[in-house]
């Protein structure tokens, strides 16, 4: 039995448990908690407000949880209370390691403009995990070949598409071979017609059995590519479970209110 | 019946009692107005030299509001923005001399007791002033996005600095640089108020020499002009190389056949 688990554990990408935040006095997140094992592909979804964002967000330490675990391939972020008693990770160093580790792509892209897309897509990894620059640009390359930018390679961000801008920084993403790829409502800042080209990366990368986790309003995305769906409501798990079951047949009335609102 | 005359003696002749600058004199005195300009470009880009670098690390303070060294700053920023460059000068050059201590320190006679270097101290603790604010506006506008996914790549405050903060935000101020630059140019005439022989300082010689106003400052004007035409092509060109991505996006030709080399 101890066998097992320390082999379910080893497969476990990410691990979060009870993750807290709050803004003030407005409590944001109440308690979250998640569990990604390799190749598990989570979709988050919620109405706005209900904290999905915020929680990814956590996941990286963006934004500092007031409590609450974070364990990267059984590897724990250590935080405690500093002298003003505020939750803060101790080690700096431990929390850029595994920031490198959980790629995050973001709803507004934030490429870095004044480089081209191949300066983008290499400068994490010749500067954070401190690839030689030629291994690295021939790695950018395969990325970029394989989310359809590499002819845009020496473009710069402002002078391509949002679809392809965001196709850029799923490139950017992957070429830092990340455990876990974090998805902040990915399609949400584009145009209804660059929607599909994105989405079929994402989807392919999914079908490829890389771990991530996608906070979306793309209810088709969520329904046919993701394995796991989580609801959010007002900071806390409402409903949780198989896409399949969950979009058949919602067990909250929250989850239902959701959908029917989602298919109007 | 007069003297053959060379086409030299002719010249000199009509430059000297007809023309309305005596345009040979000014000839002769060439040399000068070369040093006169090398003292002026000296003090001018060892001073945005010197300047801007110490710039960066007060720019950086200023817009990450380090606690200590953020008032500090701005108190100096405010102090050299606020009075006027000449009186800056005049600070350095008479009003330090006063104090006995100055006077007996280890600075005084190979630095603080010559103008040039005065006027240096001077010219690069202004420039450095105006420097930081404008770089610590520039660096308060990186956008938030940017520095987001650079902290999301797992990168260390320094290395986001370096890679991300400070080339766009060196980017971003570039245009104003360079009337940073024009300006500092302008502000060094202020050389010549204490004693040293710049530009304005060989036409305010030629001028005191001769009595012949015109012909110092049109020649030193005409000088300043031509420093001011290469700073400004030189800007340009950066501006070129590095604002490209500022720019639209040139004829699709192009840039589809810069995408498949």
């Amino acid at each position: 039995m101890a066998a097992l688990d320390t082999n379910l554990d080893a497969n476990l990408s990410l691990q979060v448990r009870d993750l807290h935040k709050s803004y003030g006095s407005h409590e944001v997140l109440k308690g979250v908690s998640l569990e990604a094992r390799e190749g598990d592909v989570i979709s988050m979804l919620g109405s706005s407000g209900s904290g999905k964002s915020t929680f990814l967000r956590c996941v990286n330490l963006l934004e500092t949880p007031n409590a609450g675990t974070i364990t990267v391939h059984g590897e724990e972020i250590k935080m405690s209370m500093n002298k003003h008693g505020a939750f803060r990770p101790t080690d700096p160093r431990q929390v850029e390691r595994i920031r490198a580790r959980l790629a995050m792509v973001f709803q507004s892209f934030n490429l870095w403009s004044h480089m081209t897309i191949l300066e983008n897509v290499i400068a994490g990894p010749v500067h954070v995990l401190k690839q030689p620059k030629a291994e690295a640009i021939e790695k950018a390359k395969a990325v970029l070949e394989r989310v359809g930018m590499f002819e845009r390679r020496d473009y710069y961000p402002s002078h391509i598409s949002g679809g392809q801008q965001q196709r850029a920084a799923i490139a950017r993403a992957l070429a830092m071979e990340p455990e876990v790829m974090l998805f902040d409502e990915p399609t949400s800042a584009l145009d209804p017609e660059l929607v599909g080209e994105v989405l079929k990366v994402i989807r392919s990368l999914a079908e490829e059995g890389r771990t991530m986790v996608v906070v979306t309003h793309e209810m088709g995305f969520a329904r046919d590519v993701s394995n796991k769906v989580i609801f959010l409501h007002q900071g806390l798990i409402e409903e949780q479970g198989n896409p399949a079951e969950m979009f058949t047949n919602p067990q909250t009335q929250r989850f239902q209110e959701f959908l029917a609102n989602a298919r109007d | 019946m007069e003297a053959e005359r060379t086409f030299w003696e002719y010249l000199r002749d009509f430059s000297e009692n007809q023309a309305p600058l005596d345009f040979v004199l000014v000839y002769d005195n060439l040399d000068k107005f070369f040093e006169g300009a090398l003292v002026t470009l000296q003090l001018t880009f060892l001073a945005l030299l010197i300047g801007g670098l110490m710039a960066i690390p007060m720019a950086l303070a200023r817009a990450n509001k380090v606690s200590v060294l953020n008032p500090i700053i701005w108190c100096y920023t405010y102090a050299f923005r606020g009075t006027p460059l000449l009186v800056q000068t005049y600070l350095f050059y008479f009003g330090l001399g006063q104090f006995e201590a100055v006077r007996e320190s280890f600075l005084w006679s190979p630095i603080l007791s010559d103008p040039w270097w005065c006027v240096l101290i001077a010219f690069t603790l202004n420039t450095a002033a105006y420097t930081t604010e404008f770089l610590r506006g520039a660096i308060e506008t990186t956008p938030r996005g940017e520095i987001e996914a650079s902290v999301a790549a797992g990168m260390s405050p320094w290395l986001r600095t370096r890679l991300v903060v400070l080339p766009s935000a060196f980017r971003r101020a570039l245009p104003a640089y360079s009337n940073e630059v024009i300006f500092t140019l302008h502000g060094s005439v202020i050389a010549s108020t204490v004693t040293l022989q710049d530009l304005l300082g060989v036409g305010r010689w030629l001028n005191g020499r001769y009595y012949l106003a015109y012909e110092g400052f049109v020649t030193a004007m005409l000088f300043y002009m031509a420093i001011v035409l290469m700073i400004t092509v030189a800007f340009k060109l950066a501006e070129k190389r590095y604002l490209k991505h500022l720019r639209p996006r040139e004829s699709t030709e192009e840039t589809a056949a810069s995408a498949t080399v």
